[in-house]
C-alpha cells in the first residue's frame, strides 16, 4: 500500500519536473519567434537608416528610381505590390469559395478526395515554375486572346474602362495578378474547405430539415459559423501574394515608370525589385534603399494582418450584441 | 613534392573519407558575377580533374562578389564592372581580367533575318531613349534602304535585374550618345526611359522571342543558342562587323591594358573589325593575403586556366585573353603579398 503511494508520489514529482522543462522549452520557442521578429525589424531599420536619413518620408511617394544618380523612391513598387495583390484577391476569393463549396457541399463523395488532393498539390508547385509557365505559356495566350477580349468588353465600360486600355504586350500588372491568383487559390480554397468541413452536421441538417436550399445553408449557416477561418484563409493568400517574388518578377515587366492606372501597363513590385537588384547593388545608398523597400513590405504585411485581426474582433463583438 | 607523393599514397591506400579530406585541404572559394559563371565552372571542373584541387565558385552577382572579397569571406571575387584604380587602392584589392565576351542586339521582326539589319550607336540610343518608336522611322530606313521595315511600334526590352550586361550596354550608349550620357548614364541598373524589363539574359531572350517588333540586348551565347536574329552594329571605325569571337577578340586586341590597373572597358574600341559592345570580366583579390596559401591556390587555378582553358572558353562562346595580356596579368600578381610583404605568386 505504502509503496504504491510512494511510487505515485515520485512519478508525480517526475511529472512536475518534466512539466517544468516542457513549459520552459515551449516558452523558449514562443519567445524565439518574437526575438526573430524583433531582430528582423531591427536589422531592416539599421540597414535602411542611410536611405531613411537621405530621403525621409519623401521616399514613400517619390516615383524616382535612378541608381546612377542615386535617387530612390518607393511609390511605384508599393503601388504595384498593392494592386497585384488586390486584383489577385478579387479573382482568387470567389473562385476559392466556389471550389470549397463544391468540395464540401455538392461534390459526390468519390470526387472529394482526388479533387482535394489535386488542389493541395497545386500549392506545392514552386513559384519559379509558375513564373516560367506564365512567361512562356500564359503570356502569349494572354496577349493574343485575353487582352483584346477584355479591351473590347470591360474596356468599353465607363469609369473602369481605363483599367483595360493600352497595348496588348502580355507582360503587365494584370498578367502578374492573374498568375498570382492561380498561385494563391489553393491556399485559400484548402483553408476554406477545411473550415467548411468543421461546421457541425447537426446545424446544416436542421437547416435542410427546415427546407433551406443549399445556397441558404451555405450563406446563413456555414459562412457565419466559419467566417473567422475564411478570413484567415484569405489573409494567408494575401500574405503570400504580397510577398511573392519569382512569378511576379517574370511577368510584371519591372518598369519603374508610372504611366497611368491601366492594368495592361507593366509595373514593378517590392519583392520583385529586391530580387532583381539586390545582388548587383553596389553603393551604400542603393543597398540601403532596397532594404527600406523590404522594411515597407514588412510594414504593409503587419498593417494588413492587424487590420484583419481588428475586423475579426469587431465582428465577434457585433455578434455578441445581436444574440 | 614529398608531401604530394605522401598524399597520393594516403589517398589510394585509405578510404574515400581521407580522399575527400585531402581534396578539401586545397579548396578555394570565389564568388561574384553571373556572366562568367559557366566558364569558371567548366575550368574548375577540368582543373579538379587535372590537379585534384577544388575551386568553388558561387555566382551571386558582381555587387555581391565585390562585397564578399572586401569582407574576406572568399579567396577571390568576380565582377563584370572593373573597379577604378583609386577604388582598388582604397579597398586594398588587386584586379585582373579573366575572360572576354560580347553582347548583341537581338530583334524580332518577321521577314527580316539575322545580320540583315544595320544599326548605329546613336540610333540604338534613340530607340532606348524612346525617341525612335517605330520600325519604319526615317533613321532606320536610311540605314537599311534594302529592308522592308514595317510600320510597327518598337517594343524595347532590357534587363530588369542589375547586371554587368546592362553596365556594358549603358556604358556603350553613354560613349556614343551625349544625350544618353546626361539623361540616363551608365550602371548595372539605370532609370530606363522606356522598355520592358526581363529577368536575366533568359528573360530578355524570352521577351524578344515572344513579342513581335521587339529589340533587346543579350549576351552573344544566348542569341546564338536561341537562334535569335541580331543586328550589325556600326563600330568606331565606321564598319558594320558581324558579332562573333573574331570581332570580340579584335576589340580586346586594340585596348591598352597597361594603364589604370586593367580598368579597361572594351566598348566602342577603335579597329576596323572591333565589335562595339565587348567587355572583359574581372577577378578581384585582396592585396594583402589573409591566407597566402589560399590566394596562391586561386592564382594557380587562373594560371592553369589561362594555359589550358582557351578551347573551353571558345566552346562556351567566350573569348580567351590574348597572350600579351596574360603576361601583363602575371606581372600584376606580384602585388598579391602575404602579411610579411612577400609576394605570394612565385611564378610556378
Amino acid at each position: 500500500m505504502s509503496t504504491g503511494q510512494e511510487s505515485v508520489g515520485s512519478s508525480a514529482k517526475k511529472g512536475v519536473v518534466a512539466d517544468l522543462i516542457f513549459f520552459n522549452l515551449t516558452r523558449f520557442f514562443a519567445i524565439l519567434v518574437l526575438l526573430l521578429l524583433g531582430g528582423t525589424m531591427a536589422s531592416l531599420l539599421i540597414g535602411s537608416w542611410p536611405s531613411i536619413q537621405k530621403f525621409g518620408w519623401g521616399f514613400l511617394w517619390s516615383g524616382e528610381w535612378n541608381p546612377p544618380m542615386e535617387q530612390f523612391g518607393a511609390m511605384i513598387p508599393i503601388y504595384g505590390t498593392l494592386v497585384t495583390s488586390l486584383v489577385a484577391l478579387l479573382i482568387a476569393v470567389p473562385v476559392s469559395f466556389g471550389i470549397a463549396l463544391f468540395l464540401t457541399e455538392l461534390a459526390p463523395t468519390w470526387m472529394k478526395r482526388p479533387l482535394g488532393i489535386a488542389i493541395e498539390l497545386l500549392a506545392g508547385i514552386p513559384s519559379i515554375v509558375y513564373g516560367m509557365w506564365g512567361l512562356l505559356v500564359f503570356t502569349p495566350i494572354f496577349s493574343a486572346y485575353v487582352q483584346p477580349a477584355l479591351a473590347a468588353t470591360l474596356g468599353q465600360v465607363p469609369i473602369i474602362g481605363g483599367l483595360f486600355s493600352g497595348a496588348f504586350l502580355g507582360i503587365s500588372i494584370l498578367c502578374a495578378s492573374i498568375v498570382l491568383a492561380i498561385m494563391i487559390i489553393p491556399f485559400i480554397a484548402s483553408v476554406m474547405r477545411d473550415v467548411f468541413d468543421v461546421t457541425p452536421a447537426m446545424l446544416k441538417e436542421s437547416a435542410y430539415g427546415l427546407g433551406a436550399t443549399t445556397w441558404e445553408v451555405v450563406w446563413r449557416i456555414v459562412l457565419p459559423y466559419t467566417k473567422v477561418g475564411v478570413i484567415g484563409g484569405i489573409m494567408l493568400g494575401l500574405g503570400r501574394a504580397l510577398g511573392e517574388t519569382m512569378a511576379v518578377t517574370f511577368l510584371i515587366g519591372n518598369v519603374n515608370v508610372f504611366a497611368g492606372f491601366s492594368l495592361f501597363l507593366p509595373g514593378n513590385s517590392i519583392a520583385s525589385a529586391l530580387a532583381n537588384e539586390f545582388a548587383e547593388a553596389e553603393s551604400e545608398i542603393y543597398t540601403s534603399s532596397l532594404i527600406e523597400l523590404g522594411l515597407i513590405l514588412f510594414f504593409i504585411t503587419f498593417v494588413i494582418l492587424s487590420l484583419s485581426k481588428l475586423m475579426l474582433l469587431h465582428m465577434s463583438r457585433q455578434q455578441g450584441r445581436s444574440s | 613534392m614529398k608531401f604530394k607523393l605522401l598524399n597520393k599514397i594516403v589517398a589510394t591506400a585509405l578510404t574515400g573519407v581521407v580522399v575527400s579530406f585531402s581534396v578539401q585541404a586545397a579548396s578555394v572559394t570565389g564568388a561574384g558575377a553571373t556572366f562568367p559563371a559557366p566558364i569558371y565552372g567548366k575550368w574548375a571542373d577540368a582543373y579538379q580533374k587535372a590537379t585534384k584541387n577544388q575551386i568553388n565558385y558561387q555566382s551571386i552577382g558582381s555587387g555581391g562578389g565585390i562585397k564578399q572579397v572586401e569582407a574576406k569571406t572568399v579567396d577571390f571575387g568576380a565582377s563584370d564592372m572593373p573597379l577604378k584604380a583609386e577604388d582598388l587602392e582604397k579597398k586594398g584589392l588587386v584586379q585582373f581580367p579573366a575572360v572576354i565576351g560580347g553582347e548583341v542586339i537581338a530583334y524580332n521582326l518577321p521577314g527580316i533575318k539575322s545580320a540583315e539589319m544595320r544599326l548605329t550607336g546613336s540610333v540604338l540610343a534613340d530607340i532606348y531613349l524612346g525617341k525612335i518608336v517605330k520600325w519604319n522611322d526615317k533613321a532606320l530606313v536610311d540605314l537599311n534602304p534594302k529592308l522592308n521595315l514595317p510600320d510597327q511600334a518598337i517594343a524595347v526590352v532590357r534587363r530588369a535585374d542589375g547586371s554587368g550586361t546592362t553596365f556594358l550596354f549603358t556604358n556603350y550608349l553613354s560613349k556614343v550618345s551625349p544625350e544618353w550620357k546626361t539623361k540616363v548614364g551608365e550602371g548595372t541598373a539605370v532609370q530606363w526611359p522606356v522598355g520592358l524589363g526581363g529577368k536575366g539574359n533568359e528573360g530578355v531572350s524570352a521577351f524578344v522571342q515572344k513579342i513581335p517588333g521587339s529589340i533587346g540586348y543579350v549576351e552573344y551565347a544566348y542569341a546564338k543558342q536561341g537562334k535569335m536574329s541580331y543586328a550589325l552594329l556600326q563600330n568606331a571605325a565606321g564598319n558594320y562587323p558581324l558579332p562573333d569571337d573574331t570581332t570580340f577578340k579584335a576589340a580586346a586586341a586594340g585596348a591598352d591594358w597597361t594603364k589604370s590597373a586593367f580598368a579597361e572597358i572594351l566598348t566602342n574600341q577603335a579597329g576596323k573589325d572591333s565589335w562595339p559592345i565587348t567587355g572583359a570580366t574581372f577577378i578581384l583579390m585582396q592585396k594583402v593575403a589573409d591566407k597566402p596559401e589560399q590566394s596562391l591556390e586561386a592564382l594557380k587555378f587562373f594560371d592553369w586556366s589561362f594555359k589550358n582553358g582557351d578551347q573551353m572558353a571558345l566552346d562556351l562562346d567566350y573569348v580567351p585573353l590574348p597572350d600579351s595580356l596574360v603576361k601583363l596579368i602575371h606581372a600584376t600578381w606580384a602585388n598579391v603579398k602575404d602579411s610579411s610583404g612577400k609576394a605570394v605568386w612565385t611564378g610556378k
